[in-house]
């Protein structure tokens, strides 16, 4: 009785509502899964578990399939076949499509107009709600985290777990309170919170917790926005990340084609409403941010906590692994990150594809042109993107600037499709790490927001966005 | 996966000073497409051991060794972070560790190694710098008493390990088997909440 009056947080709340089986000293909980996303990668030793043993999808009607990871952006070949990278990476994709049909599960594969990244999908098609459990094959799983939901990463046998029971065996992390108060500066994004963020937590600061996000400036991101900052909780060695629904939520799920309808809808809503954390409700640790010290942030190391400032200058070593960063980036200490000549530059990934992300690197490339020594790739993050993208013309101000506009898919976030740099490349990207070779073989990576990208495209050189905006304002004056 | 119990385990090390060691230097992303466990072994820090013709540089710490006596992999803190590829246990496995030490090992990871036979010892710091200044150390892991002893000096430390996990390890309990038992329980849950 006492138990169940003290304030509990949002992921008490998530956590307790999907317990299966309590844990114990002994054993882990069973906790229960609401929405299992599956794709190519790292699912097809987890359906030979199932072959082996002789068992089905228990619940395939909770398990959704796509095509994202190893899928060519670029379009078919005149005989309609994909260019895929290696004939390997076919021979997986055809492989998830034989087991999706095998154990009925749906696939929103090559041609469906629903297919993309996905991270992506799930939110957009309303499958992702608040107060579910989900787990992918994937890391970045953390994104749907965004509504109130309890999404996480997890191991190929674990997909397997979920797949035979629809559970999976897991202790309770510790919890930690991540607040930004304060507005965000004009011209500063998500990303520049999610960047900050982990350079204040660190690359392992977040192990062993779950994360929730609050304050002013995270109530007032868009869903998009808090889809970029939860993605990114894993970055900090966070497994889980996640925002408290509130109206935003629900009016971003408002009529989504998976979505609650009707009666239904309105008793989700009012059980929505009672996931935010109570007053008092305790956390293992807490971090406060002032967002209003928040500027546009790149990364010039190669782990995502080796953030900073894009109006700064490179930090000073402090380390032997700080100066083998330096040195593999190529990155001198304090010489202004401006200075760092761009070879390409990545738009996409499920950190930073979506409509708005896409419009944001718009608003900084209409009209102008992508630097002649750069290469620019434009990836929507789902087949349903781009379509929208085309819809208001972005793809013609991408391509009129001179930058690709692809195909949906991971792309040059993970570079296991052909997309990726050459070595000693430097990529400007949009996507969630800068690991060495990450993006291929030698390829230096400076992870940006989209508009930080837009402005280092048409540069050539790392470049601040906000000087972007200011013209931006300066013309709206004059008209 | 059938795993062979490990109880105790005696072997040199290979030592990984670099800290945040992801799980894209263990196995690049180009070799995930695969659709089976085996064979990961040979890629194994791929972009560390080759040259770019595809030759073995022979110049890596895990080269130039009979591996069958270098079980353990001693690392820099963050071990295994990024990306949840199950494919870096299972390449690190199929490449003959069987024990991974570090100061701090990304929670992902840790939780795919146990599935694999694979354990992730976190160990004090001041254990994690001895053993890191010390390549090819011989280092004993006992799992019944969670100890680690190595060197003359007769140094031991206790590691924490998840009773279960050591419980599968041990035994050889298989955790699906473990979830299967429970599918009554399952159900039961299920029922509850249509209800609700």
């Amino acid at each position: 009785m006492s138990e169940e009056m003290s304030p509990r947080s949002l992921f008490d709340k998530l956590w307790d509502a999907h317990v299966v089986v309590a844990e114990t000293r002994e054993t882990p909980a069973v906790l229960y899964i609401d929405l299992h996303l599956v794709h190519e990668v790292t699912s097809p030793q987890a359906f030979s578990v199932l072959a082996e043993r002789d068992l089905l999808v228990r619940r395939p009607d909770l398990t959704i399939a796509t095509l994202d990871h190893s899928t060519p952006t670029s379009p078919p070949k005149p005989n309609g076949e994909l260019a895929y990278a290696t004939p390997q990476a076919k021979r997986q994709v055809d492989r998830l499509i034989k087991n999706c049909a095998h154990h009925k599960v749906r696939l929103l594969g090559l041609g469906d107009p629903r297919r993309g990244i996905v991270h992506v999908i799930g939110p957009e098609l309303g499958l992702t709600q608040p107060g579910k459990t989900i787990v992918c094959g994937d890391s970045h799983t953390s994104t749907h985290g965004a509504f109130g939901a309890l999404a996480f990463g997890i191991g190929t046998t674990e997909v397997g777990h979920v797949l035979a029971t629809q559970c999976v065996l897991q202790r309770k992390p510790k919890s930690m309170r991540v607040t930004f108060d304060g507005a965000l500066p004009a011209g500063v994004t998500a990303k520049d919170m999610a960047l900050y963020m982990i350079a204040e937590v660190g690359a392992s600061g977040g192990q062993g917790y779950a994360m929730e996000f609050a304050g002013e400036a995270v109530r007032a991101l868009s869903m998009e926005g808090r889809m970029t900052l939860c993605n990114m909780s894993i970055e900090a060695g966070a497994r889980f990340g996640m925002i408290a629904p509130d109206e935003t939520t629900v009016d971003y799920l408002q009529n989504r084609e998976q979505a609650p309808q009707g009666a239904a809808w309105e008793r989700a809503v009012r059980r929505w409403q009672s996931l935010p954390s109570d007053d008092g409700a305790m956390f293992d640790r807490e971090i406060d941010i002032d967002a209003s010290n928040i500027r546009p942030m790149i990364t010039y190391g190669v782990s995502p906590d080796a953030a900073a400032a894009v109006d700064a200058s490179a930090p000073q070593a402090q380390s032997d692994a700080d100066r083998l960063a330096l040195d593999y980036m190529e990155i001198k200490p304090g010489r202004p990150f401006s200075a760092t000549q761009v070879d390409r530059v990545f738009i996409g990934s499920c950190t930073n594809s979506r409509l708005s992300d896409l419009r944001e690197a718009a608003d900084i490339m209409r009209g102008r042109k992508v630097n002649d020594k750069v290469v620019a790739l434009v990836v929507p993050g789902s087949v349903a993107i781009k379509r929208a993208a085309e819809a208001e013309g972005l793809d013609k101000v991408f391509i009129d600037a001179g930058a690709q506009w692809r195909e949906p898919g991971c792309s040059m976030c993970i570079a296991m499709n052909g997309d990726q740099g050459a070595p000693g490349e430097l990529v400007v990207s949009t996507s969630n790490r800068n690991f060495v070779g990450r993006q291929g073989k030698g390829v230096r990576t400076v992870l940006a927001s989209p508009a930080t990208a837009a402005a280092s495209a048409i540069e050539g050189r790392i470049a601040d966005p906000r000087n972007y905006h200011v013209n931006k304002m300066e013309q709206a004056d004059v008209a | 996966m059938s795993l062979e119990p490990i109880e105790k385990l005696t072997s040199r090390t290979i030592v990984l000073r670099q800290e945040n060691i992801d799980t894209d230097q263990i196995i690049p992303a180009r070799f995930l497409t695969t659709t089976t466990r085996k064979g990961l072994g040979k890629s194994v820090f791929f972009d560390w051991r080759y040259n770019s013709e595809g030759r073995l540089r022979n110049d890596s710490p895990l080269d130039g060794f009979n591996p069958a006596e270098y079980r353990i992999l001693v690392a820099g803190s963050n071990f295994g972070c990024g990306s949840s590829r199950e494919h870096a246990p299972w390449a690190l496995a199929d490449f003959g560790f069987r024990a991974i030490i570090s100061s701090d090992i990304a929670d992902i990871f840790k939780s795919n190694a146990l599935k694999n036979g694979l354990l992730p010892l976190e160990v004090d710091d001041k254990t994690h710098r001895r053993l890191l200044a010390a390549p090819g150390e011989e280092i004993s892991v006992d799992l019944v008493s969670q100890t680690v002893r190595f060197g003359e000096e007769g140094w031991q430390t206790v590691f924490r390990v998840d009773p279960f996990a050591r419980r599968c390890m041990l035994d050889g309990v298989d955790p699906l088997g473990h979830l299967m038992n429970q599918l009554a329980v399952i159900e039961k849950y299920e029922e509850e909440r249509r209800g609700l």
